[in-house]
């Protein structure tokens, strides 16, 4: 049987709004990932691999 | 649009039960997307001009950094100023005074950008261009939003500084020095900004004054503004030609500097001279001209940068 649920349940424009939020924040931290790696290199070119082991 | 009757709740829902249901342009809209493409646009031709070979990676990072900043810097301004724009009709949609965000998300979310383009910026291109990026986002948010605003007609001459330091930023990142040139460019923007805002603030003066904003109109009236306006255009249009003059651009920027500041001035001129409805028809169209001024002096800048 299924469990009732309490507090405040989600219209579906709610529910699309928040979907929208997460889909744009995984985005941007995806594109910063992205970009900090760039710029590692770019900064350490060759010298990136240059690390004890 | 309300979503308070949408909530299928068996209670009343309460104000902090509908935060964080906003839309993701409602975030967006508090980055102030117009006024970041000038802010953006500026520091591109401010990074175009300055010598040196910024790696094209670093110049892409340095010109994010400044938008995110400037964009947070409006975020705080927005978080600010919500009671204000709640009584004027050209704000009163923002995300804020319509209930889509909550002040506090605004607050989290500009400091959140605040801090994090200044880091970025600063491990990643230049400490100088980090350190003059904290201070414009502070002189934005807490000088001119948070001291000035509500308090003197000169609110936009002195917080214009902040609007027009994002070449000086960029110059900054490409050379890790401030330059002369960036310095000029930084007093073209800082002396279009009052006959820019004070040919609007004509138009909204009733607005303003209704929101205990001290715009110049609404504190030393009219005629005051025009005078203003015409004396800040009469600086703006000589200054424009500078970088030319200065021998740091072209002869061509020169003469598209001097043609576009002879049509400046010649509003400016209406605006002081006029009265009644073609009063209002000038500061429009001074208004209007003024954004294309600005996008198109240093358009020429940057064509010319790159046609060299």
């Amino acid at each position: 049987m299924a469990k009732k649920r309490d507090g405040i349940v989600l219209t579906e424009e709610q529910r699309r709004r928040r979907r929208n939020r997460s889909i744009a924040l995984a985005f941007v931290l995806a594109a910063l990932a992205l970009l900090f790696y760039v710029v590692t290199i770019v900064k350490l070119g060759s010298q990136v691999m240059n690390r004890p082991i | 649009m309300s979503l308070a009757p949408s909530l299928a709740s068996s209670r009343a829902p309460r104000a902090a039960e509908l935060a964080g249901f906003a839309d993701v342009g409602d975030y967006v809209a508090l980055l102030k997307p117009r006024v970041m493409s000038l802010v953006v646009f500026t520091a591109l031709v401010g990074l175009a001009r300055a010598p040196g070979d910024l790696h094209p990676v670093l110049a892409f990072t340095a010109l994010l950094c400044i938008a995110v900043g400037a964009g947070a810097a409006g975020c705080l301004n927005m978080w600010w100023d919500a009671d204000i724009d709640a009584r004027m009709t050209r704000t009163m949609g923002r995300p804020i005074p319509a209930g889509r965000v909550q002040p506090g998300e605004a607050l989290a979310f500009g400091l959140v950008l605040a801090v994090a383009s200044v880091v970025m910026l600063g491990l990643t291109v230049s400490l100088l261009a980090a350190a003059l990026l904290a201070f414009t986002i502070f002189f934005y948010a807490v000088i001119y939003t948070m001291w000035l605003k509500r308090r003197t007609p000169q609110n936009i001459v002195i917080g214009g500084a902040a609007g027009a330091l994002p070449p000086v930023i960029a110059w900054a990142a490409a050379t890790g020095s401030i330059g002369v040139e960036s310095l000029v460019l930084f007093l073209i923007v800082f002396f279009w900004t009052p006959p820019h805002f004070w040919a609007l603030a004509l138009l909204r003066k009733d607005e303003y004054a209704r929101a205990g904003v001290p715009m110049l109109p609404v504190v030393a009236g009219d005629d005051a503004t025009r005078t203003q306006i015409l004396i800040y255009s009469l600086i703006l249009a000589p200054l424009g030609t500078a970088p030319a003059l200065l021998g740091f651009a072209g002869l061509a920027y020169g003469i598209a500097a001097g043609a576009l500041g002879l049509v400046f001035l010649a509003l400016a001129l209406a605006v002081w001279r006029r009265r009644g409805a073609a009063a209002d028809t000038a500061c429009r169209r001074l208004f209007a001209f003024s954004i294309l001024y600005l996008f198109l002096l240093f358009a020429a800048l940057l064509v010319e940068r790159l046609v060299a």
